[in-house]
């Protein structure tokens, strides 16, 4: 955003991004919405089949390590279609069907520490391994711990 | 007298019959962008290599050499573009019956950040060499220079050359190659693939004529998938100079061509061009939109310093030396920002420079 | 028995299906990249969580809001809220990775084991 454009450029601009905005194809959003609706909705629904399983199979474990194993299982699966390079062939039909669910996180982790392989283990996939996914890693840390602390000062109160 | 700069009003039409008879006083007028060559650089030799997708596409039966492994046994992408296009510059040259060590200058860019594959390929060659970078509009950045180079007579033969990776391009722009994400419908894919032409003052071949260098123009887009539209402004500016500084119109070229606007940058041109008064008709055709078949999921079509590149060095040239066209204006457009700028706020700045060849 | 397992999957799926259905309607109406939406549902699971609404809503979804990233905001901010009321407010510095570790570990593992194995490809 330069700030010396001319009044006359501005309007230019304005004219020109109204008129990009008509001509330019957009996704059909009705069969983009559905398609992540039932890719979300089955990514869930095997998640939810995989934590009954163990459940069944492994009585002995507690709810909440039932539920890591769950995720555990889910990204594994996730990593290895990655690995295998169909899981952006599932994406790209799915959108946010694919990457909002834990497989998303998974993927972008993988597919990081896939590409910079070529720069070597340490300086390649360790550096980059958390190139995509960071945003969620940081942003998560720091605001659980903002509400860690705000629920604590408000028991205390 | 070497590169003729010409005064506006002392031309009607037909530039390149009376490029020679134009009175040299007129020569350095301020502000001229289009640069006639009087001694006609010509294009001896040429190649074009590219990857598997391409060599599936329209135009795949054109090009001199299609690629079975897009990463050819090397052990990243990175090699394989350098190797792509050591390979395309041997090619031509070898197409134009000359060594390697018979070429002056090699001019040459590509998309990665400091242009390494170019320089890689020079270091391999031991070429005198200069690296170009103009993004997508490398390929005519360097035929321009090369044919001033030329056309003085500073150099008898100059390699002008680009190349393009789909994987690497990914990973500079975008995200990693196995990274699921859905593309907005008016996106491009970068077309794996590199091109080399060897323009020479001796011998035979199409010869260049003229040249119009652009100037960055940017109308304010800031969508880093919709290149068309972005860069489409910039063809029109470039195109607008050649046309009206040299009194010709589209009627007078028998093939107008553009880099990689893609179908809906294509069509924009049409739109500003239209409103310029400029009709372009069934003689524009765009590169990147003649890439793909709609069924390759390419979106709007192909983009990349080779998608234009390898089209003008088989498709094109072939037809020319054929007779089919004897005037060509060739314009590639190139999007000149970089991944940290556009973060910063920044807007997209394009570039596209012309060449006209003529048989 | 039957019956209320395919009503408690039918709910998994639709729940699931709606929050990416919404993910996917944000990303069409407001052009924001993917990064900024997920880091919006996360920021949403924490809050979720911060004021108690999770635990009522998985009790009834389940994976439906427990795979989607909402749910891993939601686990890094029980985590660290538990283990604030545990050892006191400097708990909530590590109870978030406390809580999510499990995932965050065979994430980084599995990803190191296939990059070990496979290769990108040019598409």
């Amino acid at each position: 955003m330069s700030d010396n454009l001319s009044p006359k450029e501005e309007a230019r601009n304005t004219r020109y991004a109204e008129y990009v905005n008509a001509v330019s194809p957009q996704n059909n959003a009705r069969k983009s919405i559905f398609h992540s609706f039932w890719i979300g909705g089955l990514t869930c629904s095997i998640a939810q089949a995989v934590g009954d399983l163990y459940a069944i199979f492994m009585p002995q474990l507690s709810k909440d390590m039932i539920a890591s194993l769950t995720s555990m299982t889910i990204i594994a699966i996730a990593i290895l279609f990655t690995g295998l390079g169909f899981f952006d062939a599932i994406a790209r039909v799915g959108g946010a069907g694919s990457f909002l669910p834990i497989t998303g996180f998974a993927n972008a982790m993988a597919s990081a520490s896939m590409e910079f392989k070529t720069e070597g283990l340490i300086m390649g996939t360790s550096v980059k391994l958390f190139s995509v996914v960071g945003p969620v890693v940081v942003n998560g840390i720091v605001w659980s711990t903002v509400a860690g602390i705000a629920r604590y000062l408000i028991g205390v109160i | 007298m070497s590169v003729t700069l010409v005064h506006k009003s002392e031309t009607n039409c037909n530039f390149a019959k009376n490029s020679t008879t134009i009175p040299n006083n007129n020569l350095r007028q301020s502000g001229r962008q289009t640069m006639v060559f009087e001694n006609q650089p010509k294009v001896i030799g040429k190649m074009s290599i590219v990857g598997q997708k391409e060599g599936k596409g329209p135009m795949g039966q054109y090009f001199d050499k299609v690629l079975t492994d897009d990463k050819q046994g090397e052990k990243c992408f990175e090699n394989s573009e350098i190797r792509m296009l050591t390979d395309a510059v041997k090619g031509a040259t070898a197409s134009a019956k000359l060594q390697i060590k018979d070429v002056n200058l090699l001019l040459s860019g590509d998309l990665l950040n400091q242009i390494t594959s170019s320089s890689y390929v020079a270091r391999n060659l031991g070429i005198p060499y200069i690296g170009v970078y103009s993004a997508c509009s490398t390929m005519t950045a360097c035929l321009a220079m090369g044919a001033a180079l030329v056309n003085s007579g500073y150099c008898q033969t100059v390699a002008c050359s680009t190349a393009s990776h789909f994987a690497t391009a990914e990973r500079q722009f975008r995200y990693p190659l196995e990274y699921g994400c859905q593309r907005p419908p008016y996106a491009q894919w970068t077309v794996t693939g590199a091109g080399c032409s060897i323009l020479s003052s001796q011998g035979n071949g199409p010869r260049i004529t003229m040249a119009t260098i652009g100037k960055v123009i940017d109308f304010g887009t800031n969508d880093l998938n919709n290149m068309g539209a972005a860069m489409a402004p910039a063809a029109m500016d470039t195109m607008l100079a050649l046309f009206k500084e040299n009194s010709l119109s589209p009627a007078d070229f028998d093939l107008i061509i553009t880099g990689d606007l893609g179908k809906l940058g294509s069509d924009i041109l049409r739109d500003l061009m239209r409103e310029q008064g400029y009709g372009l008709g069934r003689n524009y055709i765009d590169c990147g939109n003649m890439m793909y078949y709609n069924e390759q999921n390419c979106y709007q079509g192909g983009s990349g310093a080779a998608c234009s590149a390898s089209v003008f060095n088989s498709y094109i040239l072939d037809k020319m030396e054929k007779g089919e066209y004897s005037k060509v204006a060739y314009l590639a457009t190139g999007a000149l920002m970089s991944t940290q700028s556009c973060y910063q706020g920044e807007t997209i700045p394009c570039i596209s420079h012309a060449v006209v060849i003529e048989r | 028995m039957a019956q209320k397992e395919i009503l408690t999957y039918l709910i998994v799926f639709v729940s699931g299906g709606l929050l990416c259905a919404l993910a996917e309607i944000l990303i069409i109406k407001t052009k924001l990249t993917p990064a900024r939406i997920l880091v919006i549902f996360l920021i949403g699971g924490i809050i979720l969580e911060t004021v108690g609404l999770y635990k009522p809503l998985y009790k009834l979804c389940e994976s439906g809001v427990s795979i989607p990233i909402v749910g891993f905001g939601a686990s890094l901010a029980k985590g660290a809220i538990n283990l604030a009321q545990e050892v006191g407010w400097i708990g909530a510095f590590a109870g978030g990775l406390k809580q999510t570790a499990y995932g965050i570990g065979a994430a980084v593992v599995a990803s190191y084991l296939v990059t070990l194995l496979f290769s990108p490809k040019s598409k």
